[in-house]
């Protein structure tokens, strides 16, 4: 009785069987991207600025130390920057790694129907990928804490190996998915259809169409940048460093800290270009993999159009947000973590209405299987 | 499933095995020895500052300069290949919903398939060459990208007009 409150279909009902290998990859999916979104939303607020600023001052030191003839002093204060840039290059590879292998999770989720292998050897690969994805973000983030420790090799600690265990583990299995998609496809297996595919609901279409815009959006920004700013912005790093280091060998501090300053002015702008290239099209896949999704997501109509609309508002606003940082500093700033949360909120609302759909699907399941019930 | 929609959904699954690979072996065999090389030769550019020694500066400087530029872009391929790979089956998914002549959406997925591809490739070429061509190779494939992603939207759009004309 409780299934029939679901949309679904009998073809849905079978591709999204209990602990298949789609609902592995679905709920796995969402589950790495709503983690690495607010591990970075946690990052961004507690590290990324504090980290950012004990760099610069490190960097500032180790200027200071030349300017002074201090060789000791400069390769200490070296080693310290070392120390930060692995700290946030980690957690920011942390973050990037466990979304992505989420979104990759969720297209082959929806690519499974098309995939020629048995179910129990599709399981078998939904389990490796995502064994490895979330090795790999966990290795990754250990890196900066364990280090060298009891390492067999020179440069690369046991953490390290961990996650490129955890990226060969991801990219087995999806060569395995892709061995069966081209199975299914010269077997002549081109008419197999998948009900999800099939949804024109109205947020299903808010996100598709919204989705595209962001990812455009994205293309233009990063083409933008990279035809005015990337090569002067790399011509920047270097001419500024070398005012650096030359100001300090003639010990000129006036040319030393007007350089520095502008350093860490030409740092900012460069994240945030970056950030907001790479967020802008991210943000775009995601809410086309959620429209894909709307059918197994079990709210009232009303609801599922009400979170897509947060889902687009956040996706649209973060990146907006990111690249207003450099003007409003602190404001921007504050509305990109909240608009952040925005997306991470509807997500989980997502996450939860596909829950309740797989619960609905396995209680009826469950009762039909049950002794004295008649299918 | 179409013509054009498998040769996104393969192309965009083979594309992203091919920028894993190119990651892993970078994780493994090279980034390390990049970071080192960029760190190292920044501390010794200002060390040699302070030992008021501008020749080793200047040289240090410079190995700084040439292994930031390679590191970055080495960096940006392993993401562009897998984030364009992820696009391509995204939208070889949905690519029902872009509403052309199978012919021209078999031509649309073949110029988003050879940007994916081209693209990083150039950007990957300029590792190796400061020269005008992997530039050219790279704007090329970014373009095709950008292009293909119009057509799609138009396709969609095009949908929905016909879709509330029929209605």
């Amino acid at each position: 009785m409780f299934i029939d409150n679901f949309p679904a279909l009998e073809g849905e009902r079978a591709g999204l069987r209990a602990m298949g290998a789609r609902r592995l990859l679905l709920l796995g999916g969402i589950g790495l991207i709503l983690t690495g979104m607010f591990f970075g939303d946690i990052f961004a607020v507690y590290t990324l600025h504090q980290n950012a600023a004990q760099v610069g001052a490190n960097l500032e030191a180790a200027a200071n130390a030349a300017l002074s003839g201090s060789r000791a002093a400069v390769l200490t204060n070296f080693v310290n920057v070392g120390s930060f840039l692995e700290n946030r290059g980690t957690k920011v590879d942390t973050h990037v790694h466990m979304i992505d292998f989420g979104y990759l999770a969720l297209l082959l989720a929806i690519l499974q129907p098309w995939v020629g292998l048995a179910e129990s050897s599709k399981k078998k690969i939904a389990w490796t990928f995502l064994v490895g994805a979330w090795l790999l973000p966990v290795g990754v983030y250990l890196i900066h804490y364990v280090g060298l420790a009891r390492s067999p090799l020179k440069a690369i600690g046991w953490a390290s190996i961990a996650a490129d265990f955890g990226g060969l583990l991801v990219l087995l299995a999806t060569l395995a998915y892709l061995i069966g998609l081209v199975v299914h496809f010269r077997g002549g297996g081109v008419g197999r259809s998948d009900e999800l595919l099939n949804d024109r609901s109205l947020e299903g279409r808010m996100l598709f169409a919204g989705g595209l815009t962001l990812i455009l959006l994205g293309f233009f920004h990063g083409s933008y940048y990279a035809a005015t700013d990337l090569y002067k912005h790399e011509a920047q790093d270097y001419t500024l460093l070398a005012q650096i280091s030359a100001g300090a060998a003639v010990g000129v501090r006036m040319v030393v800290n007007d350089a520095l300053s502008r350093y860490g002015q030409l740092q900012g702008a460069k994240a945030v270009n970056i950030a907001a290239h790479a967020h802008s099209i991210e943000f775009g896949l995601l809410t086309i993999m959620m429209a894909f999704f709307q059918p197994y997501v079990s709210l009232r109509a009303a609801w599922k159009r009400r979170w897509a609309a947060v889902l687009l508002v956040g996706s649209l606003m973060l990146p907006v947000c990111v690249l207003l940082e450099m003007k409003l500093g602190l404001v921007a700033g504050g509305a990109a973590d909240f608009a952040g949360m925005l997306v991470v909120l509807a997500l989980l609302a997502m996450w939860i209405g596909i829950l309740r759909y797989t619960g609905g699907l396995d209680a009826a399941a469950s009762s039909r299987s049950a002794p004295g019930v008649q299918e | 499933m179409s013509g054009s929609q498998r040769l996104l959904i393969i192309g965009g699954v083979a594309l992203a095995v091919w920028g894993m690979s190119y990651g892993l072996w970078y994780a493994v065999f090279a980034e390390h020895q990049a970071l080192d090389n960029i760190g190292g030769s920044l501390a010794g550019s200002f060390a040699a500052a302070a030992d008021r020694n501008p020749v080793r500066m200047e040289s240090s400087l410079q190995q700084y300069r040439e292994a930031k530029y390679v590191y970055d872009r080495q960096v940006d391929v392993h993401g562009h290949w897998i984030g364009l790979a992820m696009l391509l089956i995204v939208l070889g998914i949905g690519f029902d919903r872009v509403n052309f002549a199978e012919r021209f959406k078999l031509m649309l997925a073949l110029d988003l398939l050879v940007g994916a591809a081209v693209f990083p490739l150039g950007v990957f070429l300029q590792t190796m060459s400061h020269g005008p061509l992997p530039r050219a190779i790279a704007i090329v494939g970014s373009g095709l990208v950008i292009a293909g992603l119009v057509g799609c939207a138009v396709g969609v759009v095009a949908g929905r007009s016909t879709d509330i004309s029929a209605a």
